[in-house]
Parts: C-alpha cells; sequence; structure tokens
C-alpha cells in the first residue's frame, strides 16, 4: 500500500492520491480541481446574488442605487446556469474519464488548461461587466437590449473555451478506442463523450448568435441585428443545455450509485440506449421556449413539441432503471417483500442520501416540464414565477444536489482525503436543508405563478392593483426559501474546504458500478458515435433548417440597439 | 439487448399516456383553434409608431360586442394603456414594439403573448366576467419593466 502521507503536498493544498484504486494522475486532478475551484466561486457569488434577490421581491430589502435588481439577476443567472455548471461538469466528467479509461491523453490536458483559461477569463470579464451594471441583459441577453461589447466578448470566451474543453474529451476516448479495438468504450466515459457531444451543437449555436451575430452589432460594426434570429439561435443552445446538465447528472445515478449502493449496473446497454436518444432527440425541442412568439408557425412550434415530448422517453428509461437497480441490490441482499429493499439502502451515506433526494424531486420536476410543453398549456404559465419555480426544482434540485452529493466522493479521491462521519452528517444535514429550502421557495414559486406573477421582475405591486396583493405572502415564503439555501450553501462551503484541504488523509474512490450482467453488454457499434452524430445533425436539420432560413432572407428589418442600462 | 418484462410494460404504459397528452394537445391546436398565438407578419420596428395600424389607435367596435385595438408595447408602457369594455366582449388585440422585446400577459386569462421587434403579434379574448384585469409585461424589457403595466375595466 501507497504511503499517502509521504506524498507531496501539491499547490492549493491538493495531496497526489496515488493510493486511490486505480490511481489518477498529480496532472489530472490539477485540470479537475482547478474546474471544481471555479464553479464553488461561481456557487457563492450566485446564492449570494439570489438571497438579494429574495429579500427585494419580498420587499425587505431595497438595493443601493449603484445596483439594480436585474445586475443582480443577471449574475444569478450566468453563475449558477452558466459557469457553475460548466466548470463542474467538466471537471467531473474529466475526473471519471480518467478514473475509467486510464488517465487522459496529454493532448487532452492541453485543450483542457486552454479550455478552462479562456472560460476562467471569459467569467470574469463577464462578471465585472454584470456587476457594475453594464450588462442589465439576464442570462437569455435577448437582442435588441444591448449590454457592453466586452461583456459578449467575455462570453464568447466561455463558449470558446467549452468548445476547447470538448475537443479535449474527445481525443482521451477515441485514442482509448484505438488502443482498446473490439472492446466497448466503459458506461461512464460514454456518458461523458455524449455530455461533449451535445455541448459542440450548443456552442455552434450560441457561437454562431453571440460571434457572428451580436459581437458585431454591438461594436457598431453592423447597424441592426434581427431579435427572432437572435432568440431561436439561443435556445437551440438553451434548451440543449438542459441536457447536457441531465446526462451529467444521470450519468452518477446509472454508473456510481449502483456501487455506492453495493449493487451492479442494471443494464449497460439500454443505459446506453438512453443516452443516444438524449443525444440525438434533444435539441430541437427548442421552441418549447417560443410556443407564443409571432413568426414561427403552429405547426413547426408542435414539432418540437413532439421532439421535447420524446426526450421524456429517457426519463422514463432512466427511472425505472433506477428502481430496478435499487431493488436487484436489496433482492441480493436477502429482501422478498415488495418494498423491503427500500430499507436496504444506504440513506445515511451522504453521497447516496444526495442522489435519491434529487431523483425524488425529478419527479414533480419533470411532471412540470410536461406541463410547460404542452403547447398552448405553455400561454397559462409562460415568463411567470412558474416556470422559476420549475427550473429550481430541475436545474436546482435534482442536477444540483446530484453534482453535491458527486463532490462527497469527487473532492476526497482529488484531495487525497477522506469524507469523516462528522462531514458526512453535515452533507446529510445539509442536502435535507437544501432540499427543505428548494421546495419552499419553488413550491411558492409554482403557485404564485399560477396567481399571474411574472419572473424575471423587480419588486412591485403594480400600482397596488388586486392582482398583486395576492402574490405577496408566497413572495415571503420565497425570500425564506431563499435564506435557507444560503444557509445550505455556507455549510456546502465549509463540507468543501473540509474536504480538499483540512480532512484527514485517506483512500477515496471515485465509485464506479460494475455491470450486472456482462452478457448484456451494448454492441459494439454503440460506440460508433458518428453515427449518432450523424442522426443529431438530421433531427436538428428537421427543426431548425426552415425557421433558420426563412428569417435570414425573410427582409427582415432588423433592429438599432437599446443600451442597458 | 435484453428488456425486462416489467420495463417493456412501464414503457409502453408510459408511452401511451405521453401519446394521449399530445392527441389531446393536437386536437386543440389543429381542430378546435386553440393553438399558440403565431401570427406571422413583418412590420419595421422603427416605422411602429407612425404605422397605420398603430398610431393614434384607439379601440374600435368591429361587430356585435367584438372590438379590435392594436397596441404599442414600448420601454416601459403600453399605448394605449388602461382600457374599458362591456362584459361579454370579444377583443382582438394588434401589438407591435419599437424597441426591445416585450410580454403581453392579463392576469385572470390565457392572453399571454410575446411581442418581438420586427413582428405583429395578434391574439384575442372574450371577458365574460367583469371586473378589473391587469396587463403587464412579463418579459424583461430594461429597469423600468416592473412598472409597465396597465387596466381592463370589464363592465
Amino acid at each position: 500500500m501507497a504511503h499517502i502521507n509521504e506524498a507531496p503536498i501539491r499547490h492549493k493544498g491538493i495531496a497526489v492520491n496515488e493510493a486511490a484504486a486505480a490511481g489518477i494522475t498529480t496532472r489530472d486532478i490539477r485540470l479537475s480541481a482547478a474546474n471544481l475551484s471555479i464553479a464553488f466561486i461561481a456557487l457563492v457569488v450566485g446564492g449570494v446574488a439570489g438571497l438579494l434577490q429574495g429579500l427585494v421581491r419580498s420587499g425587505f430589502l431595497e438595493l443601493p442605487s449603484w445596483i439594480s435588481y436585474y445586475a443582480l439577476l443577471t449574475a444569478h443567472g450566468v453563475m449558477f446556469v452558466l459557469v457553475l455548471t460548466s466548470f463542474f461538469s467538466i471537471g467531473y466528467l474529466y475526473a471519471g474519464t480518467s478514473r475509467v479509461l486510464g488517465g487522459l491523453a496529454p493532448k487532452t490536458l492541453a485543450f483542457g488548461w486552454t479550455g478552462f483559461a479562456l472560460m476562467t477569463v471569459g467569467t470574469v470579464m463577464a462578471a465585472f461587466f454584470i456587476l457594475t451594471g453594464n450588462a442589465n441583459v439576464l442570462y437569455t441577453f435577448y437582442t435588441p437590449m444591448q449590454a457592453h461589447p466586452w461583456f459578449y466578448i467575455g462570453l464568447a470566451l466561455i463558449v470558446v473555451g467549452i468548445l476547447l474543453n470538448c475537443v479535449g474529451m474527445f481525443i482521451t476516448y477515441q485514442s482509448w478506442r484505438k488502443r482498446n479495438p473490439g472492446k466497448l468504450t466503459p458506461l461512464f466515459a460514454f456518458f461523458a463523450n455524449a455530455v461533449f457531444v451535445l455541448w459542440v451543437f450548443a456552442s455552434l449555436f450560441i457561437a454562431v448568435f453571440v460571434v457572428g451575430m451580436v459581437i458585431p452589432w454591438a461594436f457598431g460594426w453592423v447597424e441592426t441585428i434581427d431579435p427572432m434570429m437572435g432568440r431561436t439561435l439561443f435556445w437551440a443552445f438553451g434548451h440543449t443545455l438542459v441536457n447536457i446538465w441531465m446526462l451529467t447528472a444521470i450519468s452518477a445515478w446509472y454508473v456510481s450509485m449502483p456501487k455506492l449502493i453495493g449493487g451492479k449496473v442494471f443494464s449497460d446497454s439500454l443505459a446506453r440506449v438512453a443516452v443516444v436518444i438524449l443525444v440525438v432527440a434533444n435539441v430541437p425541442g427548442g421552441f418549447h421556449h417560443q410556443i407564443l412568439d409571432p413568426g414561427l408557425s403552429v405547426n413547426l412550434k408542435f414539432l418540437h413539441v413532439i421532439q421535447t415530448f420524446m426526450i421524456i422517453f429517457p426519463s422514463l428509461m432512466t427511472a425505472f432503471a433506477m428502481i430496478a437497480t435499487m431493488e436487484r441490490a436489496g433482492r441480493a441482499k436477502g429482501v422478498t417483500s415488495l418494498l423491503g429493499w427500500w430499507k436496504t439502502l444506504p440513506w445515511s451515506d451522504a453521497r447516496f442520501f444526495a442522489l435519491i433526494v434529487a431523483m425524488l424531486a425529478f419527479i414533480p420536476a419533470g411532471l412540470g416540464g410536461i406541463i410547460n410543453a404542452s403547447n398552448q398549456i405553455n400561454q397559462v404559465v409562460h415568463n411567470s414565477i412558474w416556470v422559476t419555480g420549475h427550473l429550481h426544482l430541475t436545474v436546482g434540485t435534482t442536477v444540483m444536489l446530484t453534482f453535491f452529493g458527486i463532490s462527497y466522493w469527487l473532492i476526497p479521491y482529488l484531495s487525497g482525503r477522506k469524507m469523516t462521519r462528522t462531514i458526512n452528517r453535515l452533507a446529510i444535514a445539509q442536502t435535507i436543508i437544501w432540499a427543505g429550502g428548494m421546495l419552499l421557495m419553488s413550491g411558492a414559486m409554482h403557485i404564485n405563478g399560477l396567481l399571474g406573477s411574472p419572473r424575471r421582475t423587480a419588486n412591485t405591486t403594480y400600482n397596488g392593483s388586486s392582482a398583486a396583493s395576492d402574490w405577496a405572502m408566497y413572495e415571503m415564503l420565497m425570500a425564506m426559501g431563499g435564506v435557507i439555501l444560503v444557509i445550505a450553501i455556507v455549510l456546502l462551503v465549509y463540507i468543501w474546504a473540509q474536504l480538499a484541504f483540512i480532512a484527514p488523509k485517506g483512500e477515496g474512490d471515485f465509485p464506479i458500478g460494475e455491470d450486472y450482467s456482462p452478457s448484456d453488454a451494448s454492441p459494439l457499434f454503440m460506440d460508433r458515435w458518428s453515427i449518432w452524430v450523424g442522426l443529431a445533425t438530421i433531427s436538428i436539420a428537421i427543426a431548425y433548417v426552415i425557421p433558420l432560413i426563412n428569417f435570414a432572407s425573410g427582409d427582415m428589418p432588423g433592429s438599432p440597439p437599446f443600451l442597458m442600462p | 439487448m435484453h428488456i425486462h418484462r416489467y420495463e417493456k410494460l412501464w414503457l409502453i404504459i408510459g408511452s401511451f399516456i405521453l401519446f394521449i397528452f399530445l392527441g389531446i394537445v393536437a386536437i386543440q391546436t389543429f381542430f378546435l383553434d386553440m393553438g399558440p398565438p403565431s401570427h406571422a407578419e413583418i412590420i419595421d420596428p422603427q416605422t411602429v409608431r407612425e404605422s397605420e395600424i398603430f398610431a393614434d389607435a384607439e379601440l374600435t367596435e368591429v361587430g356585435d360586442n367584438e372590438y379590435e385595438i392594436a397596441i404599442i408595447a414600448e420601454m416601459f408602457a403600453f399605448q394605449p394603456g388602461d382600457l374599458e369594455i362591456p362584459a361579454g366582449a370579444t377583443v382582438h388585440f394588434t401589438l407591435a414594439s419599437p424597441d426591445v422585446t416585450h410580454g403581453f400577459k392579463i392576469t385572470d386569462t390565457n392572453v399571454n403573448v410575446m411581442v418581438v421587434p420586427g413582428h405583429i403579434s395578434k391574439i384575442s379574448h372574450t371577458f365574460d366576467e367583469p371586473g378589473e384585469y391587469l396587463i403587464l409585461c412579463n418579459e424583461y424589457c430594461g429597469l423600468g419593466h416592473e412598472f409597465m403595466a396597465s387596466t381592463i375595466i370589464v363592465k
């Protein structure tokens, strides 16, 4: 057994974890740790912004004149939905890939570090312009609202940085396949590759928009921009992004959760089928964000609704696989009753607990999503704070709690420390506090949205209107939820600091489940990504070629800029 | 690829339910004219304020208890703003923006439509219940977004 005490202490107090079950190299550790560090900072900044928003909207706080509610809201959106999720996903997926593929290729590290540098610089730039009030455009930055031109440069750097990380992943993945002909790629690597494939599609859309349209317009090189083209390109990206998060999160459910509960991966082949459907059918759902837009036909909108519903299918598969995995593990321990296996699950292991609370949250989250996507039913909730409630359940609870659960094994794995019993108990508490806060806040948002309260709107009673007076109580509940969530963030930062720098050294592994039935392995062609990329391109074309050509050629008059502020 | 019997059952039932949902929504959209507002007409945002449809627009009666009104959605008001209509009236709203994207939402109704510069939006509603309805902009449009509202009084 290697002597961990002899391992040199690296920069930032991260020790080399040579004794980890499959030895991740220092170089790979550093890259993942760097990405996670930025993710943690983004969590704090975004969390503070969110707290302030909740207090302002419920009337408990009035902001000083030098910062607007909308600057905070922009920061909250960008930090959580773009920065935290991206940096965390990259850190996690790169580490897991290194674990299962025996290390990242040297070229991957080059791309990874360059990507990291661009993303970080871009993040700092974007944050600077947001917090100084020069980019009050919200995370969606719909044109023709216009922010400071260098804000968009910051965004472009983030997107290019992400693309470089995608290339990095493909290099390691394909190099493993070349060195291992006739072997199926490990399931985790398959998931990771899928995430980055989706990210390429998403990034291309947003790059065309930001680099091709917005930046020339923001610098004054072109006079006008077409807002509908902008919205369409943005949501091709934005919608894909949520499935990127989902694929990242469910990689932990499919691959690691079985190991955590002493069970096995239910079905390697069906997991890959779910992944492939998500990749192929994903992008063409973008119009469900534009159901009430002019200029898009009823037929086209309905096509996207159908494609959105298709995405529900892999979630149904996932739900079945999760429960089957848990039941099988219980039966292997000797449980014979119908539901008795529920009790044999490791509820007191924070890594599992966070994951299963996330899975449970996915039920209302998914149901809400079906409602939102149901074509004309969307009219009842569009742009109301119901939608905000929905997204705090999906990304805010399901994805975030999964990420937190992942961090409880990922950080010790990278830092060479161990999750002590105390930290574990704190992590369980953190999960409960976070879920409770989200349930309260999101629940209040759902109800308030049905009562007509708009999203993305500063505190107002609309001149004392009676409609607005219905919202006051729920806004208070939202603020309470926000306060609870900030407590959970503080707890989480403490846990992470412990796991990264202070906890005693130990051997933590990155849990990778084994296949339940090796004979059920996928056929080899599943690894042929050219097939899935090809199919995804066709499905995207079906959904987007007609409207985009329409907008590009329709003699659109275009809009001049409207500076925010 | 072996699919467990229960999983086949689960997926078939699940898909069937989704199919029913899609079917209901499709029938309403394509046969009952309940589809989302999807008007297709282009207008130059820089000419909206002077255009024939929108300049000095007023509530106009076009049929038996049927009205139409052209409204400009701009930063940060609806022009014309407050409206008064009789109960049971059907109103056809025509909207455009001379500046940024706005939303047009009437609380306690299903009137909810995006107003995107370059396009004209149309939506209609029959106001059966008398009372006071709040019109608000539900798409962030700038630092005055939370002030963008008006009232419809249905007598």
